[in-house]
């Protein structure tokens, strides 16, 4: 667990928990009519965004994808304004204009959820360029999925960033599948972090259900590309346990994958570590997860409470 | 009468392209959140010779080669946008624009509106587009219709090196996405200029009349304002007396310096190098015709290249394009003689 500390531990096990709720809740509501459009969880993976998000200094940037609630969650958004903008409400961070899939906060660095596959990688380079044009010393960190790495703006992106030596993370969570199809109609190779090298910089894989390695990785990857040594690629190994979206009868599975059983809870296995190898109690874990849980009851009472935008809203913001 | 203190300032000669370049050199002085990004933009100064100087001016930071990426440096720029600069792109030619289709219409566009006007993003994308260089088929085609069926996007087009420098230096103050479709065929073109301070703006938005004239209204975009002004010069002998507007913005039209002359003239032709189905020109006589169908005496008239990629031998663009003969020999038809001076 390197040098994680008990304080820094319950903040990644508490946001993983604030995720998982936010999510469940999501879950149910959209079963239940009050949640319009389509949305894309990310139950399974929350280790990929806490871990990633939370070894970031809060001015640094993310761009996210259409599976962005933990991402934005992570990295500080609102879970009431995110939940009010599911529920297209005037009170969500886009005025019930954008739903799931583009909500951003900029002030914490969210610079968008984007409903286009791959333009997350980027759109991130942009942030890393003003922040090597003004020398800020902020990063940029680009969130995708294995599928994105067959789209052309991915690759662009990585060459651009190596030739420029941007301050950028390319994050994949590689998470068995794209839409309806596994990993391997995707891409040709079993570790989608190799592409890095052709790029001429650094690519890892990690396991994408251990928040602690992950926020490991990032940190230094973040060190790194600080230090102006330009981009390093992380591929998060995880499993994404709803379908593409919900709704999703997922006939595709493979065998492997509807074992629902045996698969690693990467909450329940960080409790774990938090018990055994950093000593913290029982209490304080499930303190941690009742606060999520009070976070979340709340932000669902405020998206329910919330109006609907006036036909006004519409009109709103088309142009500066 | 003029006193010695409003003397005009000196008149001087003024490329196209170098507008392109004072435009760029102007702003950035002015602001340094000011980026320039595109192929050969750099050191080698661009293929018409347009970003001359700027890097050594401004920096490898501020003036920056990309590879050749149109979709990754367009989406970036934006990022960047998003994030406190104020980048101009350029893309060689206007063809490549379906290179970075994405970034334009899904991201740039919209994601001021879908971020809950959380964000700006005030791009320049300027590009050398239509015909009359002999280019062919994938390097000729004006496709202003397009971009200007986007909401969330500028559109200008400059048929002049003046009207280039005051639209690109208001494209770069704006804080939208404008994208600026100049004209190859004008490049090298120069003519003289009085502007001697380096914040002449062009307001987005507005259209300007070039020649004012009472028996028919001209709408003429890029390189045909030149072409229609020559031939009204030469229909005058003749007794036809020609009004020719410029738009300048594509987008958001300015319908009502248009109308306004239709309630002079009641005569509408409209000149266009882009193709005409679902064009400018449609859009124009549509408003005018929603405005008040019986403002016009006679029926509207689109001069527009054939429904065909532009041909590459010089014979054969010389037919595609229209020109001043065929602006002529058009407008003729429509005033009759019994009207003309
Ligand atoms: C350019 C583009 N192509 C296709 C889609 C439709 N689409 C949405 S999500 C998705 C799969 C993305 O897979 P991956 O990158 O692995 O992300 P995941 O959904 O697994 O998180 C596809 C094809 C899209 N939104 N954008
Ligand atoms: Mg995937």
């Amino acid at each position: 667990m390197g040098d994680l500390t008990p304080t820094k531990a319950l903040e990644l096990h508490q946001k993983m928990w604030e995720i998982r709720l936010f999510e469940l809740s999501a879950s149910r509501l959209y079963k239940e009519g009050a949640l319009p459009g389509f949305i894309h969880l990310s139950i399974g993976q929350e280790a990929c965004a806490v871990g990633a998000c939370l070894a970031l200094e809060s001015n640094d940037y993310i761009t996210s994808t259409h599976r962005g609630h933990g991402h934005c969650l992570a990295k500080g958004a609102s879970p009431n304004m995110m939940m009010a903008e599911l529920a297209g409400k005037v009170t969500g961070y886009s005025k019930g204009r954008g739903g799931s899939m583009h909500i951003a906060d900029v002030a914490v660095g969210v610079l968008g959820a984007n409903g286009i596959v791959g333009q997350s990688a980027p759109l991130a380079c942009g942030a890393a360029y003003t922040a090597q044009v003004k020398k800020t010393k902020q990063l940029a960190l680009a969130f995708f999925g294995e599928g994105a790495t067959g789209a052309g703006p991915v690759h662009e992106a990585m060459n651009i960033a190596a030739i420029w030596k941007l301050p950028v993370i390319f994050f994949c969570e590689s998470n068995r599948y794209a839409e309806l199809s596994p990993y391997d109609v995707h891409v040709s190779v079993p570790n989608v972090s190799v592409r890095a090298s052709n790029y001429g910089f650094r690519g890892l894989t990690v396991d994408g259900s251990n928040v602690a390695e992950i926020y490991e990785a990032v940190s230094t990857a973040a060190a790194d590309a600080r230090g102006g040594n330009g981009p390093v690629f992380i591929e998060a190994k995880t499993h994404r346990w709803h379908g593409h979206y919900e709704g999703d009868p997922m006939t595709y599975l493979r065998p492997a994958d509807r074992d629902t059983e045996n698969r690693v809870d990467p909450i329940e296995q960080f409790e774990k570590l938090m018990a055994e190898r950093l000593k913290i109690g029982d209490e304080a874990i499930s303190a941690a997860k009742q606060t999520a849980a009070e976070i979340i009851d709340a932000a669902v009472e405020y998206a329910l409470n919330s109006e609907d935008p006036s036909p006004g809203v519409m009109y709103e913001d088309v142009l500066a | 009468m003029k006193t010695p203190t409003d003397q005009p300032a000196l008149e001087k000669p003024l490329k196209y392209y170098s507008a392109v370049t004072r435009a760029f050199r102007e702003e950035m002085r002015r602001d340094e959140n000011v980026v320039l990004l595109g192929e050969d933009v750099g050191p080698s100064g661009g293929i018409f010779a347009q970003t001359r100087g700027l890097h050594k001016e401004f920096g490898p930071d501020r003036v920056r080669d990309t590879p050749i990426a149109e979709a990754g440096f367009t989406s970036l720029a934006i990022g960047a946008a998003m994030t406190g600069l104020r980048p101009i792109v350029e893309i060689g030619f206007e063809d490549f624009l379906t290179a970075c289709m994405d970034p334009i219409v899904n991201q740039a566009a919209k994601l001021r509106y879908m971020l809950g006007g959380q964000v700006k993003v005030p791009v320049t994308l300027y590009t050398f587009g239509s015909g009359g260089v002999n280019a062919g088929p994938q390097h000729s085609q004006s496709l202003s219709a397009w971009f200007s069926h986007i909401p969330g996007l500028k559109v200008i087009q400059p048929s002049s090196a003046r009207d280039t420098l005051g639209l690109l230096k208001s494209a770069i103050r704006d804080d939208n996405f404008v994208l600026c479709l100049l004209c190859k065929s004008l490049v090298g073109s120069k003519e003289l200029v009085d502007i001697d301070n380096d914040d002449f703006l062009i307001p987005l938005g507005r259209s300007e009349v070039k020649r004012v004239g009472q028996h028919v209204t001209v709408v003429a975009i890029g390189a045909m304002v030149r072409r229609a002004i020559e031939a009204a010069e030469t229909l005058y002998l003749e007794g036809i007396d020609a009004e020719i507007i410029d738009p300048r913005t594509l987008s958001p039209l300015d319908i009502r310096t248009i109308l306004s002359s239709l309630e002079k003239t009641k005569r509408l032709l409209i000149v266009h190098e882009a193709m005409s189905p679902c064009g400018i020109g449609a859009e124009i006589i549509a408003k005018v015709i929603e405005h008040n169908h019986k403002l016009l005496a006679s029926p509207p008239v689109r001069l527009t290249p054939p429904f065909a990629p532009s041909p590459f031998s010089p014979g054969l663009e010389d037919l595609y394009l229209p020109n001043q003969d065929s602006i002529s020999e058009t407008l003729r038809n429509m005033v009759p003689e019994n009207e003309r001076l």
